[in-house]
């Protein structure tokens, strides 16, 4: 909804007033009670403060120029309320993308209630006219985002098109016939989308509109899982010919944890014509790894994570991510997965918030290892090696109480991991 | 009649008919007259008055009271090289004729493959809005208009009378001209001097809009260029097409319109179950499925064999520019 | 020479020479041979369907020649085949049809038997009974108001049709307007299995002229001579501005109705052999072997020409295509026009 600000009276006699500067750009967000602009009159300088979160859609008088009280000086285009869970932006690594072939149907593990569930866009696509239709598919446009100006709150064909003339933010100015590429871009250009990017984008919009995102976090001593890691690492890779990582131990104490924890191993499911809503509870395992190449993401999935060992899991693990690199992933090896990890620490990431996979209940990260001092119980200091493993997790599946359950599960065992035996 | 420059005469439409056929006339000597009173009395709206004296009787012929002869053997006369004019008195007469016309004008090309053809004209009354009740006021199109081998035509102004006339006349097969008899005298304009066709299959734009697709013939197309004008008012902009030709019927002009509008219209007097109205939304929902934004709506007349005699009865069989205008607006705040 | 004197009496010619009443009898022949092939067709499954004018050869024969080709309309019925043969239509023209080739008339789209030619003057006309009337009226009309002397239309129809409303109208509005049209009624007493006195209470249809104002005979449709005679006064009348008359030829149906219809269902064998006993081609044969207008040779060879020419047409119209399939769409109206025009 649009707000529009108008030049406000600074003083019971004064009458007009003067934008001094604008603290704020047409398309940057500013929160409530956050300054947006500086307004002069001949007593005070003061700064206004906005009524609304939201972003910046118009800004109607230069600076320097004096209006009367009253008079409009700014448009903003207030967003939904921001929920607990909900941070400002930040890293957010996507969950998952996927190749062209990715189906939208039944999923593989599915029972006949979730099978052929459409997406809460599909659904709400289906009332919508032909025309409405065919120009939101055209445009790209999730008519879920776009207020019906029709009879009975009916998104227009009109509506539709507004909404694709009025993308977010101003609509940018390439300098003419100048493209560039994703993996090389210039400023000032257009970057064509390529069939991936264009279905993480959906992927994305869908996952953050379908489940509300709550984020956890605890911090995990790793040290002598390290520990027992370099010691099998060179011999692993002399067998496997693959790096031994922190990751197949993670992995396995989160399929451990997930067995006591079998709702964050699941999946809301929408009501539908073939019954009402429900949660399914997965009957396999399958954990998608991300993997982040240059130009995208795969999550490439390991089955039945929970029936395999430790050095299983890194086998499985190092064949996806060399697949992963050569472009040789199969759909069948990119679809299914249950729960999502992902080991961003590889950059120094300390937190991040991941979006969830779509028809996921959590996805949970590693964060960089990184040597600290840590207080003990009886306040001697040790250096230990730390890790901060972050969690979000779909509301209508669980609550903090199953999820800081799951996150305190998994930091117990990971600690718990002691060298012993074959991996 | 007032001649308003030199190049039109301002004419209602049953003056134009009764022009446009003696020009045919005077100037073709295979045009032939008949029908029941065309001769004589001129014809029970005067259409042919004192034809008879000018053309003699041979060609502005009285004939008896037998509608499937009046066309047989008008289609006799078409297949031996003449260019007959048929008339059935009103509409409503035209079912004993119906065999002629379906069964033998329509086939007799296709039947005797391209050797024999029939150019014939059967030009008859139609419509309702005049107290005729149930004798005097049906529709006929729809019963025809499903014919491969027949055109029709229905047009609702004096200068589009005249060209379909001059062009049905020339047509080498047969067609059926239809006169919307309340427009008769009510619905006057300019009418270009001189001989001029205007082709089969091709409607006219009689106003511009972008909200909505109104596609009409006859007497309503009158009504609703009024509504339409009505609803303007207020900022609603509707496209209003007369039909003119229901078979052939132009696909072009109404694709484009509702490409532009997203929204459809039909309205006609004739009854809305397999009227005009069916063909046409079944050819939309085709064709440009995909540009509709709301449901394709026919606003006709009842499923009702007919209008009554008594005054309450017809107005509730005939649609008012007001129930016109009142659609237009739900269809376009759709 | 008027008559003949031979031990059977004098034959009564009506001005027809040796010459014409050996073509009449020819065409009889040939009329009757080809109405057999088409049901030996049918019989071998060649063709689906078959309608024969075994009882009619006198009574078309005869008429066809008192028509005028070139000059006259032919507006015929579809059991005309005898007529039609008469004022010019080849045998092969009559296979093409039966065959329903690309090449015939009709472009293989009509029923046999409803023959078409422009050329020779034969009105397309469909199987719906006495609509055709009203269109050979209106070609009557068309003659005279082009004031074409010499010209006139012989239009046909069964017993049956007579019922019609349209026939009513035709002889009505022919009448009225003194139309040069002959309406030539060939009465063989049976509407597919509808009797005589079941199809009216007058049983002598040209009675009704009367009360058409026009004037009206009937003569026997057996004898092709008579015939001749009748409808050659009927078409003079026409030509000569007199008027439209009815004439009814009465003659009998041999065979069913056609290769639908069984008719011992309502007919009995024994009452159809005893018409057989009028059949017209061998009592025309009788007569001209007796009064010496052919010999026995000369009927052995002409009818074995006639089957020489029936199996040339047959074989010729066999071996062409059928029309196509795209043929479908051509000729509905002039040009290519749709029911939506783009």
């Amino acid at each position: 909804m649009a707000t529009t600000i108008t030049m406000p009276q600074l003083g019971e006699t004064v009458t007009e007033g003067t934008v001094a500067q604008w603290l704020k750009n047409i398309g940057d967000t500013v929160d409530k009670y956050e300054d947006f602009v500086e307004v002069s009159t001949d007593k005070v300088n003061a700064g206004v403060p906005s009524p609304v979160t939201g972003t910046i859609r118009e800004l109607l008088v230069k600076e320097g120029e004096t209006v009367a009280t009253g008079t409009p000086i700014a448009v903003i285009e207030e967003v939904g309320s921001a929920t607990a869970a909900d941070l400002p932006p930040a890293t957010e690594m996507p969950a998952q993308a996927a190749p062209a072939q990715t189906s939208r149907g039944p999923s593989p593990n599915g029972p006949t209630a979730s099978s052929g569930a459409e997406s809460l866009e599909e659904s709400a696509m289906r009332g919508a006219s032909p025309a409405v239709r065919r120009l939101a598919r055209e445009h790209h446009i999730d008519i879920r985002t776009i207020k019906g100006s029709g009879a009975n709150g009916r998104i227009t064909a009109d509506d539709v098109l507004s909404a694709a003339r009025a993308p977010a933010g101003p609509a940018p100015i390439p300098r003419p016939g100048q493209t560039s590429t994703y993996a090389q871009p210039v400023p000032g250009t257009l970057v064509p989308l390529t069939q991936a990017r264009r279905i993480i984008a959906e992927r994305m919009v869908e996952s953050r509109h379908t489940a509300p995102h709550a984020w956890s976090m605890v911090e995990i001593d790793v040290t002598d899982v390290w520990s027992w890691r370099l010691r099998e690492k060179d011999r692993f890779e002399r067998e496997a010919g693959h790096k031994l990582t922190l990751l197949p131990f993670f992995i396995r104490a989160v399929v451990e944890s997930l067995g006591a924890f079998p709702l964050m191993n699941s999946k809301f499911v929408p009501a539908s014509g073939s019954g009402q809503a429900a949660i399914y509870v997965n009957e396999h395992v399958h954990i998608g790894i991300a993997i982040g190449l240059p130009t995208n993401l795969v999550v490439p999935v390991i089955k039945n994570a929970d029936q395999l060992s430790i050095k299983g899991i890194a086998i499985a693990a190092g064949e996806l991510i060399e697949k992963a690199r050569k472009g040789k992933l199969g759909v069948d090896e990119l679809s299914g997965g249950t729960f999502t990890v992902n080991n961003n620490g590889a950059n120094g990431s300390w937190a991040s918030a991941p979006i969830i996979n779509a028809g996921q209940a959590g996805i949970v990260t590693m964060e960089a290892v990184v040597k600290k001092l840590v207080v003990r119980d009886d306040d001697s200091l040790v250096i230990r090696r730390m890790m901060n493993s972050c969690l979000s997790l779909d509301h209508r599946v669980v609550d903090g109480y199953v999820a800081s359950g799951f996150l305190a599960d998994l930091k117990r065992r990971l600690e718990a991991m002691r060298p012993q035996g074959e991996l | 009649m007032a001649v308003v420059s030199s190049n039109s005469t301002v004419m209602n439409n049953v003056e134009a008919v009764r022009a446009t056929l003696y020009e045919a006339m005077k100037s073709d000597d295979r045009t032939l007259v008949l029908g029941e009173d065309v001769g004589a009395r001129g014809n029970v709206f005067l259409i042919t008055k004192d034809f008879i004296n000018e053309f003699g009787p041979e060609r502005v012929i009285d004939t008896p009271i037998a509608e499937a002869s009046i066309v047989g053997i008008a289609i006799g006369m078409a297949m031996e090289g003449l260019r007959p004019i048929a008339e059935i008195q009103f509409a409503d007469f035209i079912y004993p004729s119906f065999n002629q016309i379906v069964g033998e004008a329509a086939k007799t090309r296709y039947r005797s493959n391209g050797e024999y053809t029939c150019p014939l004209v059967i030009r008859t009354p139609y419509g309702g809005g005049v107290r005729g009740a149930l004798s005097h006021s049906v529709s006929i199109e729809a019963l025809f208009y499903h014919v491969p081998g027949l055109k029709i035509v229905a047009p609702a102004f004096p200068a589009d009378v005249k060209g379909l006339l001059n062009a049905s006349i020339d047509d080498p097969d047969p067609v059926l001209f239809l006169e919307h008899k309340k427009t008769y005298r009510l619905i006057k304009g300019e009418v270009p001097n001189g001989h001029y066709t205007i082709p089969l299959g091709k409607a006219n734009v009689l106003k511009e809009g972008d909200q909505l697709t109104v596609v009409s013939y006859g007497l309503y197309v009158h009504w609703a260029l009024e509504a339409a004008r009505t609803v303007e008012r207020d900022g609603i902009s509707v496209e209003v097409i007369d039909l003119r030709s229901i078979r052939p019927m132009d696909k072009t002009t109404i694709l484009n319109s509702v490409e532009k509008t997203r929204k459809l219209m039909i309205i006609h007097e004739d009854n809305k179950f397999g009227g005009i109205g069916a063909e046409i939304s079944a050819m939309v929902a085709e064709e440009a499925l995909f540009h509709l934004d709301a449901p394709i709506r026919r606003l006709c007349g009842p499923d009702v064999p007919a209008m009554g005699y008594a005054l309450p009865l017809e107005e509730a069989f005939m649609s008012s520019p007001s129930e016109m205008a009142e659609a237009m607006r739900e269809m376009v705040t759709f | 020479m008027a008559s003949t004197n031979t031990a059977t009496g004098t034959l009564e010619r009506h001005g027809l020479s040796d010459e014409q009443l050996r073509a009449i009898f020819r065409n009889m022949l040939l009329q009757r041979q080809l109405d057999n092939r088409g049901f030996q067709l049918n019989r071998q499954g060649k063709v689906p369907f078959a309608l024969g004018s075994e009882g009619h050869e006198a009574l078309q024969s005869g008429a066809a020649m008192a028509f005028n080709r070139g000059r006259d309309i032919l507006a015929p019925y579809y059991r005309d085949l005898g007529l039609c043969l008469g004022i010019g239509l080849t045998p092969y023209e009559i296979m093409l049809s039966i065959f329903a080739r690309a090449a015939d008339h009709n472009g293989g789209r009509q029923f046999p038997n409803h023959y078409s030619s422009k050329s020779a003057g034969l009105m397309s006309f469909s199987s719906i009974l006495a609509a055709h009337l009203p269109h050979a009226v209106g070609a009557a009309y068309a003659i005279k108001y082009r004031s074409e002397a010499g010209r006139a239309v012989l239009a046909t129809c069964g017993d049956g049709t007579t019922s019609e409303g349209e026939w009513h109208e035709s002889m009505n509005f022919a009448a009225v307007h003194k139309l040069p049209f002959v309406m030539l009624v060939e009465n063989n007493e049976w509407a597919i299995s509808t009797p005589l006195d079941k199809q009216m209470a007058q049983p002598e249809i040209w009675k009704r002229a009367e009360g058409y104002g026009m004037p009206g005979r009937r003569f026997n449709g057996f004898d092709p001579i008579a015939t001749y005679a009748a409808v050659k006064e009927a078409m003079d009348r026409a030509r000569g501005g007199g008027g439209p008359t009815l004439v009814e030829g009465t003659c009998y149906r041999y065979l069913a109705h056609s290769t639908d219809d069984n008719d011992m269902t309502y007919r009995t064998r024994e009452a159809v052999d005893e018409r057989r006993r009028q059949d017209p081609v061998p009592v025309f044969e009788t007569k001209l072997l007796e009064h010496g207008i052919m010999n026995a040779e000369g009927v052995a060879a002409m009818r074995k020409d006639v089957l020489r020419e029936t199996n040339e047409a047959t074989d010729a119209a066999e071996a062409l295509p059928y029309p196509e399939p795209a043929d479908l769409y051509i000729h509905i109206y002039e040009g290519a026009w749709q029911p939506w025009q783009s």
